[in-house]
């Protein structure tokens, strides 16, 4: 193995696994990248409503986390939305 | 009671054929009445791999058609006398069958057979909805590759919605050299990913090669994928066996091998 075999951060097979994982994830909810940038438009436009959001520093994924009932993973949709400010009308 | 198994995988070559040979022979070498149906109908290879090429009369769609006796169709294996093949038509295209015809004539075989396995084409086409339409249980075939492993979860997500009840994965050409220095995903990697039972792990083994040059599976010699596939065949059976230490052995082979070099 050579010194920059040594520092390199990661090796292919969990680059492979890394990609899959999402891939899979995709692939398994029939959610292209299409339809996430769609998804991610409805939110803001419906967030928008309620309150000022940073629109820019939106962040929506399609994950899988572990489930609370049983072993295994689950898919999960996960969303970051800053909030610039909150409007005082919503609250009475 | 008898069970009829599917091997698949979506993607083509990462080995169905040659684990529906050595499965079936392997069965058959447990004592099992086995038959195997190629229902790559267009694209046939079962045969060459079983070294059954030079004795086929008549073939699957000559059944389905009633051309024939289904009797007839079969070609007896050359070692085995329990172990059957049932040859798939080369000059016709994958149309030339209905799932309802395949269901129809897996359950006619299960009178006289044990086990009957249907090697599926590639691809998640009509081909594969025939070869599945029998089927009590699967089993998906893949390597340690990200096309392959995305193509296994599809088909699995496939399997699932036609309510086949029970799917095992067999993970094929798996190089311990390659997963020691992490250039390749693990057994454990893939299990995780897929979230089905394994049945089996084939180490990649040029004696696969030799053994389909010769039209002999495997199974049952020496060689390290031999050990593997009389262990899924086991498996199948319902026996608690545990998995090969691949790595050990794959140790005492290089070191063997490193002593004339």
């Amino acid at each position: 193995m050579s010194l920059i075999d040594f520092f390199r951060k990661k090796n292919s097979g969990d680059v492979a696994k890394d990609r899959l994982k999402f891939v899979l994830v995709s692939d398994r909810a029939n959610c292209s990248p299409e339809i996430m940038e769609k998804i991610k438009n409805d939110i803001i436009n419906v967030i928008s409503k309620y309150m000022e959001i940073d629109a820019s520093g939106l962040d929506i994924q399609l994950t899988q986390t572990d489930s609370e009932s049983d072993n295994g993973k689950v898919p999960v949709l996960y969303a970051n939305i800053p909030i610039k400010e909150l409007h005082h009308s919503s609250r009475k | 009671m008898s069970e009829v198994i599917v091997i698949t995988s979506g993607k083509g070559g990462v080995g169905k054929t040659t684990t529906t040979a050595n499965v079936g022979t392997g069965l058959a070498q447990l004592n099992k009445k086995v038959v195997l149906i190629d229902t790559d109908i267009g694209l046939r290879n079962l045969d060459v791999v079983m070294g059954l090429e030079n004795r086929i009369v008549y073939n699957l769609v000559d059944v389905i058609e009633g051309n024939c006796r289904i009797k007839q169709a079969l070609i007896k294996d050359r070692k085995y006398s329990n172990l059957a093949l049932l040859p798939s038509a080369q000059t016709r295209d994958k149309s030339a069958v209905t799932p309802e015809q395949m269901k129809k004539l897996t359950d006619e075989l299960r009178e006289e057979f044990d086990y009957i396995l249907l090697d599926c084409p590639a691809g998640i086409e009509q081909g594969f909805m025939n070869a599945i339409a029998g089927a009590d249980r699967a089993i998906v075939v893949t390597t340690p590759e990200v096309s392959a492993i995305r193509d296994a979860d599809r088909i699995i997500g496939l399997l699932e919605a036609n309510e086949i009840k029970q799917t095992q994965l067999i993970v094929n050409r798996l190089r311990m050299d390659m997963v020691k220095r992490g250039d390749m995903m693990t057994v454990e990697d893939v299990c995780e990913m897929l979230a089905v039972n394994l049945i089996g792990v084939v180490p990649d083994d040029e004696q696969i090669v030799v053994s389909t040059n010769k039209g002999e599976p495997l199974v049952g010699s020496d060689a390290l994928a031999g050990k593997a596939y009389a262990n899924i065949c086991k498996r199948i059976t319902g026996e608690d066996v545990p998995f090969l230490d691949l790595n050990k052995k794959a140790n005492v082979f290089s070191k063997l091998a490193s002593l004339f070099k």
